[in-house]
Parts: C-alpha cells; structure tokens; sequence
C-alpha cells in the first residue's frame, strides 16, 4: 500500500503527518533474529519424525504412541475450509517439526547457565527470566516499586522451553508450573488424566497434527484451594526459519483454585509464512477461576502480504465443576493469517465463561476468530465481548456460537460484536450462530460495524492531535471494555500494540 | 461420502420425476437451464450450510407427504374487507370461476401458463433470470426446480400507481397435492404494486417469484401462509431494486409442519430501500418454521431492513439466518436487522445465524438477536394494574411482535393482521 498516495485522498492532512507515517508504517518491533546455533530434525512430517520428536523430550512409551496415534488420525484428515479466510496451500512437508538452539541440548539448571545469547533475546524482548526482574513497562507503573507484582515466566524458544522462573516459590505454594516435556516425565498421572480431555486428538485437522508433533509447552496445576501467588506467563518465541511451533499447553485449576495466565508472542520479520499451530486446554473445576490473557503479537507479514505467521490454534476450556469460572482475554495484532476461537464448555451448574477480544488486521492480515460458548449446566452465564479493527486490505472475521442446551436452564449469554473499519479495501464479517433449546433461558445478541465517526475524529484534530494519534485514541476507546479486562502487565502493552498495528492504516 | 451420495441419489430421482412443461422457445430454454442448474448444485443435504438447521428431505422427496386442508370454519378469510383483485388457484390449478377478471388500471395481469406458451413476451428477461442471479454465493436449488417444473403463476406488470392490491388466492383442497407456482412481477419506473398472498395453497407448495422494480417504483408485499397443520411450503423471493426504488416483503406465519421462507434483495441503484420482515406463531413439536434472507447492497446509500419475530411453544423450532453483503464501493448503506423470539413455554428452540460481509467503510450495519421467556416484571406490572394473566400474556405478545408489523405501510392490511394474531392467540392459550 502506498500511504501517501492514500493520504492525500483526504481532505486536511499536513505533509509532516505524511512523512511521519511513512516512517512509522510496517515497524514490526519484535522483527529481529537471534543468530543462535540450531538442532533440526529432518526437514518433513512422517512417523520417524514423530518418533524423534518424542525421543527428544525423553518421553515415556505411552506417550510415543499417543502422538503416532494422533498422527494415523491427522493423516486421514483434511484441511478445513470453511473458514472466509484465504490460505495458500500448505507444503506440509517443506518444513521443520523440531528445532532447538544447540546449546539447550541440556536443560540448563539455573539461569547461570543459560546460553547468553537467547537471555539477550529474552532481555530484548522484555521478557525477564532472571527473578528479580519483572516484565517491562510495568516498573514504575506500579505505586510501589519495591513491591513490584512477581510474574513467573516459562520461556519457550521455537521447540524447546528455555526457562521456567519461580518454579521454587511456586512449588511450595504446591502449584506445579513446568515446561510440557517435564510434566509427562514427572507428572504421568496428571497429564495422562487431562491430556486431550478437553480437545481430544481428532477435534479438527490442527489439533491432530499439534497432538502429533508437539515439542513443548507450558503445564500448570493448581492444587485444590490454591490461589496461585504470582501471575504464570508463557512467552512463545519463534526464531528458526521454515519450523513450525507446535506448542500444547495444559492447565488444571483443581477445585476452589485459582489462577491468571498470561501467554505473549513474537516471530522475526521474514517472507517466508511459517506455522504456528498450539492447542491449549484448560481444566476448571468445582469453584475454580481460570483467567487466560493473550497478547498476540507473531510477525504480521509485510505490507504487501509476504510471510508472517499463519496462527492456527485450538483453546479451549472445560468448567466442569458448579461455579466454575473461565475468563478468555485476546488482543490479537500479529499473524497473517489467524484462525482461533477460545471456547467454553459450561458443564457444572453455575458455571461462567466470559470472552474478550479484540482483533486488530491491518495491511493484507486476515483473522477469522471468535468463541464457542457451549451451555450444558444449569444457571450457566456467558458474556462475550468482541472488538473488530480492519484496515489496509485486511480482513477481519467474527465467528462465534452460543449454544444453550435443553438441560441448562435458566442460562444466559450476552454477546457484543462490533467491526470498525479504516479504509475502503479491507472488509469487516460477523458469522455468529445462535442455538437456545429451552426457554427459561436467555440469549442476547448486538453486533455493529461502522467506520471512526468524522465528528470524533475532527474533535481530536481541533483539539491539535494529529490524524494518527485521533485515530489512535478513538480506537483505543473502541476497545476499551476489552483492554480493561487484561492484567495490567498486558495492558500496557496492549495499547502500544492497538496504536502500532494501525500504523499506516491512516488516510 | 455417504451423505454426499445419498445428497445425489436425492437429486437424480427427483429430476428423473421432474417434468419440463412445454412452452414456447424461450420458456423452455430456461426451464431446461433450471433443471441444469439443479443438476449441478444437487437438491439441499444437511451437510450444507444454509440447510443445517431445517431437515430438506420431505421438500426433496418426489412424493409430497400428505396434509389436510385445515378448515377455518366461521372465520373470515385474509384481507375480506379490502378491495382488491383476487387470482384464485386451488392446489395449484387456476380456477376462473372464484376469480376476478385479469386486468386492472395500469395493469397487465396474465398466466404463467398462457404467457409461456408466447413466442415474444417481456417476462423472458425476468424468467428465471433473476433467480438465476440468487443463486450465488449460496445455492438455492429448490427455486430453481421450481422455474423448471412450475406450470402456472401469475405474470404482472405495474405501469403506473395501481390502487387496488391483487391478492394471489392459494387454496387447498386434496391432502396429496404438490404445487409449483412460479410469479414474474415488473414494477416500470415510478409506478407502485400491492400483491397480497393468502393460504396454504397445497399439502406441499413451492412457489418463487421474480420481481423487478424499475427506477423509484414501490412494491409491498404482504402474505398469509395457511393455517393447515401440515402442510409444507418452500418459498423463494427474488427481488432486483433499481435506484430509488422500495421493496417491501412482510409474511406472517401460522401454524405449517415445515416452512422455509427465502427472500433475496438484490439492490442495485443508489437510495434504494429494501425491507423484509416477518412474524410466526408455532405451536408444537411439529412446527417449524426457517427465514433465510440475503440482501446485497451494490450501490450507495441503501437501506435495509430485516425485522423477524417469532413466537414458540411447546417443542416449536424457529430458524432465522440472514445476511446483509456490502459490496465494496455500496458506500453509505444502513443495514438493520433484527431476529428476536419469544419463547412461550415448553422446551422450543430458536437458532439464529444473523451474519454480516461487509466490504465498504462508511456504512452502518447492525443486527440484533435475542431469545427468552416473557418478561415477568412487565406481567407483573400489568397484573398489579388488574389486567388478568391470559390478557397480559396477550398484551405483551402483541408488543413483542409490533415491531415487525410496523413494517406494513398500509394500516388496514396491518389492522387485518393484527386482528388474525389476536385470534390465534385466544385459540391457543393454555
């Protein structure tokens, strides 16, 4: 797209606004590489694969065969189509299933031996792995500093989990936070208990295909009665070209427990697409409260829609205790291509699960994401809350289904969706599906899609913002309801990121 | 693959049932090219996606499932005290005897059947053309097995403001019958049409109809789909609106085992209005009842309106799926629309997909959806006011489908209607 070509359609925009978002349009910060030496496995996907995947992580027989099973299964299946998104075909064989930094053949036992080049990676991305620090742009924020939110942190870099802070602390407070690989070593019974139990294998083409060739990931299980003492975050870096990262997450929020997870994500800047396919499942039990905050932030491709990462994932979450509480935050600025769609399964009588997201595309992106809110138990409440941002030639799709079952009486579901679009080429779409089956339940629905208001927009201007920053504000407001939902260490974050995916959009 | 193959047996036995009436040249080449295109796209499957919700396999069947014609009794039929110009076509076949004589100021009202049989006629250019044009990018294969195999309809022409509505009569009679009609309406610029649409018309009725309205003409629409019990009926509304123009399509819905009303809008001339709406009362397990809409807004400032309400009890389905497309460039368009139900008691169910494509910025697109039960503190308030429970229960039902019938301009017709919805209340309470 050529921005000052764009720009001069408008009335009212200076040259200095001009020059100012052509210098700005397309930074990706996080598009940097880290020269690092690798492991692959052989380029491909075959059941020699599976297996070295899984001798890698020194897993036990049972679980080889889970992923060769779940692999027959992939194979028999095909790639869903009936999504609005446009993909190109993917070789499925033209890439790596496993990669991990040589240094990390060993998983180093402290953060002294970690290979400085990938803690400089994790340092410039803001990521602290070493305890003291804490996650950036949140010093000083706080009132006070001295006492600063602990966050601990499993790093995952293209196949292998680098780093898991605050495993200790965590420990005694009997939280089990730990790198996928670790759990099917040390905690057999629970992973074999919950894996898959929420997205069994043959659930859709990608959760196969992660089931089979899964590397690592973060589990997390909080005992009965526990409040998780700090906030657990995974933070999922791609570095290694033509791999994919298959991660798998699992966490188990035992009854009356609680926990806030944070996942965050980054992918240099190439031009060649690669795939990301993770599944997450969540177990919540009786009186339990899970919350999952995603800040999505995979390279986005260039302006002309040359590589950047296809996201396809699968998360989902089973209350399947009474009162049991799911709470899914999304802000999703990165990926070419996204295809996700955060679901409840509201088993447990009173069970609530609540969906907030906004979805910003910009360029050629195209996101096609949503939720499934499944009300089985009785007294179930959903709330979903959905923000749409499209401009460039973007697309940007909602899809999402509220379905209250004849058992689950006297349930109620909300659902907001609105589309803002920037721009007379990209496209905003909404594909809800309702289904209510007994009447003591309620189900509301209100979905909008409307372009920044010309009088909002002149407002800020007269005010002497410039185009960019009114655009800024005024989306920010647009998405506020779900921003204010994010813990605030991604809140801050969050709203850089709305400001930088619009970049350029302007005009 | 099995229900792939079990979508082509469907199709081929009915089409090798299907028979092309004969015609002149160009009826027959588009009946024959309907037939293609059902060949091609294969009758409606579960697996499809505009069909997952209502179960097309009594409409594919090449036997009609049987239905009685429900007797009405003492009650007065639709629109008895309106003047109007009734066509009268009972299980299909036209009967003179009951109907008026076919013409009127500013009218040129013929056949199907008659004007088929002509070398030259201006419908050719309307004649499964603008069904044709309905058929993407969701297939309607129906509508066309329709344009291929329907032998009679009605064929309008509005060339200046026609005061008196024409009410198309569809009468059943035989608890076997199966209907194809087929209605081709050009409204010329600036003039208007009322076409009003009575009864159940057969045990299972397929009709469509193709209209077209030149530069700022108005069309209103408004039907009664039959009381029978039974019956079955699959409809199909094609309309094209050119600039200035205004389409109005208002149905209510009583009773029926199986309908599924389709309406597609296609608006291609700037300021072009095109409304829908639709009210349907169910009762029982047996009733269901789908709206499928599609409206494309190709030019700028159009406004559309999609208003449906439903009211179910005991065990009824209700099924609403409509679609507005802004097609990039329809800058200015205000799409609404609106699905609510009102779900009465016993476990009915409502499924609502209320999507939106939109491909243009400045416009204004909403959609509404909402299920549940009566509100209980607006009938506790009308009961604290002494206004006994069944009249309460009434009074809120009335409220709650208002909105749609606020869709007919004319106030006698919406006053006939109202009058119908207070009758079937009073007969289903309880």
């Amino acid at each position: 797209m050529n921005v000052s070509e764009k720009i001069e359609v408008r009335d009212g925009v200076d040259e200095a606004t001009v020059a100012a978002v052509k210098e700005l349009s397309g930074t990706y910060k996080y598009g940097w590489e880290t020269e690092i030496e690798m492991e692959f496995a052989p380029k491909g996907l075959n059941h020699d694969i599976v297996r070295h995947i899984s001798g890698k992580n020194r897993e036990p027989e049972w679980m080889t065969e889970w992923r060769l099973a779940a692999y027959d299964r992939w194979l028999q299946m095909k790639m869903p189509e009936w999504s609005m998104l446009n993909i190109p075909e993917i070789d499925f064989q033209d890439q790596y299933y496993y990669a991990r930094p040589k240094s990390m053949t060993t998983r180093p036992k402290s953060i002294d031996e970690v290979d400085p080049q990938l803690l400089a990676t994790y340092e410039k991305l803001g990521i602290p792995l070493k305890e003291q620090m804490v996650l950036a742009g949140v010093e000083g924020a706080d009132d006070s500093p001295a006492e600063a939110r602990k966050v601990a942190v499993d790093a995952v870099f293209d196949s292998v989990s680098v780093k898991t802070t605050f495993q200790a602390e965590l420990k005694k407070a009997g939280v089990i936070f730990c790198p996928m690989s670790e759990a099917i070593r040390e905690h057999p019974e629970l992973v074999k208990k919950y894996l898959g139990s929420v997205v069994p294998v043959g659930d859709n083409y990608f959760s196969a295909l992660n089931s089979a060739v899964f590397s690592d990931g973060s589990f997390v299980y909080v005992p009965p009665g526990v409040r998780c003492p700090m906030e657990l975050s995974t933070y999922f870096r791609i570095n290694a070209e033509n791999t994919g990262q298959f991660e798998r997450t699992l966490i188990v929020a035992d009854k009356g427990a609680y926990v806030s997870y944070l996942e965050g994500c980054t992918a240099p800047q190439r031009d060649i697409a690669q795939l990301h396919a993770a599944v997450v499942e969540i177990v919540v039990e009786e009186d339990a409260e899970v919350k999952y905050s995603t800040v999505q932030n995979w390279y986005p491709g260039d302006e002309e829609g040359r590589g950047g990462i296809y996201n396809f994932v699968t998360k989902r979450a089973l209350c399947a205790g009474d009162r049991a509480h799911m709470m899914w935050t999304q802000v999703e600025t990165g990926s070419a291509i996204t295809w996700k769609y955060p679901s409840c399964i509201l088993k447990g009588d009173d069970s609530q699960g609540e969906f907030y997201s906004v979805a910003i595309t910009n360029h050629h992106q195209q996101a096609d994401t949503g939720t499934k809110m499944q009300h089985l138990g009785k007294r179930t409440r959903s709330r979903i809350v959905s923000k749409g941002i499209s401009a460039g030639k973007s697309q940007n799709i909602y899809r999402g289904q509220v379905s209250i079952h004849p058992r689950a009486r006297e349930s109620h579901n909300y659902t907001q969706c609105d589309s803002l679009l920037i721009g007379e080429n990209c496209g905003a779409h909404t594909v809800p599906y309702i289904e209510v089956k007994n009447n003591s339940s309620k189900a509301e629905h209100e979905a909008t899609a409307s372009k920044i208001a010309d009088d909002q927009l002149f407002y800020c201007r007269s005010r002497g913002m410039t185009e960019e920053e009114s655009v800024a504000l005024v989306v920010n407001g647009f998405c506020k309801e779900v921003l204010q939902a994010l813990p605030m260490e991604f809140a801050v974050e969050a709203q850089q990121l709305v400001a930088i995916s619009l970049e350029g959009s302007v005009g | 693959m099995a229900l792939a193959n079990l979508k082509q047996e469907a199709t081929g036995t009915r089409l090798a049932a299907a028979v092309v009436p004969p015609g002149g040249v160009w009826a027959t080449q588009a009946r024959r090219a309907a037939l293609a295109r059902v060949a091609e796209m294969g009758l409606p499957g579960r697996r499809d996606e505009y069909w997952r919700f209502t179960n097309p396999e009594t409409l594919n069947a090449v036997q009609a499932p049987e239905a009685a014609a429900f007797d009405a009794g003492d009650e007065a039929p639709a629109f008895a005290d309106v003047a109007r110009l009734r066509v009268v076509f009972v299980d299909g076949v036209f009967d003179a005897a009951q109907s008026d004589d076919l013409s009127g100021e500013g009218l040129e009202i013929a056949r199907l059947a008659d004007v088929a049989q002509s070398d030259i006629h201006w419908a050719r250019d309307l004649f499964g053309v603008l069904e044709a044009g309905g058929q993407h990018p969701v297939p309607r294969p129906l509508a066309a097995l329709n344009t291929a195999t329907a032998t009679d309809g009605v064929v309008i022409r509005a060339t200046s403001v026609v005061e008196r509505p024409v009410e198309l009569v569809l009468q059943h009679r035989d608890a076997d019958s199966d209907v194809a009609l087929h209605h081709v309406i050009r409204v010329e610029d600036g003039a208007s049409l009322t076409l009003l649409e009575s009864g159940a018309g057969a045990a299972r009725l397929n009709t469509v109809a193709e209209v077209d309205l030149g530069h700022g003409a108005q069309f209103h629409h408004i039907r009664v789909q039959g009381r029978d019990h039974d019956r079955r009926a699959v409809t199909g509304l094609f309309a094209r609106i050119a600039e200035g123009a205004v389409f109005k399509s208002f149905t209510l819905t009583f009773n029926g085992r199986l309908t599924r009303n389709e309406v597609v809008m296609d608006i291609t001339g700037d300021d072009a209005n095109a409304h829908v709406a639709g009210v349907a009362l169910g009762d029982g397990r047996a009733f269901h009842h789908d709206d499928t809409v599609f409206v494309t807004h190709g030019a700028l400032a159009g406004e559309s309106r999609q208003v449906f309400k439903k009211v179910l009890r005991n065990g009824a389905t209700g099924v609403f799926q409509g679609k507005i497309l802004v097609r990039p460039g329809a800058q200015k368009t205000d799409g609404y629309q609106i699905s609510q139900s009102l779900l009465l008691d016993g476990d009915s169910t409502f499924i609502a997909k209320p999507e939106l494509e939109i491909w243009a910025d400045d416009v204004k697109c909403s959609h509404g959806s909402t299920s549940g039960a009566i509100d209980e503190q607006a009938l506790y308030y009308l009961r604290s006011r002494g206004v006994p429970l069944v009249e309460a229960q009434d009074l809120l039902v009335l409220a709650f489908v208002a909105e749609a019938l606020e869709e007919i301009a004319d106030e006698r017709l919406a006053d006939d209607l109202r009058g119908r919805l207070e009758g079937w209340l009073n007969r289903h309470r309880g």
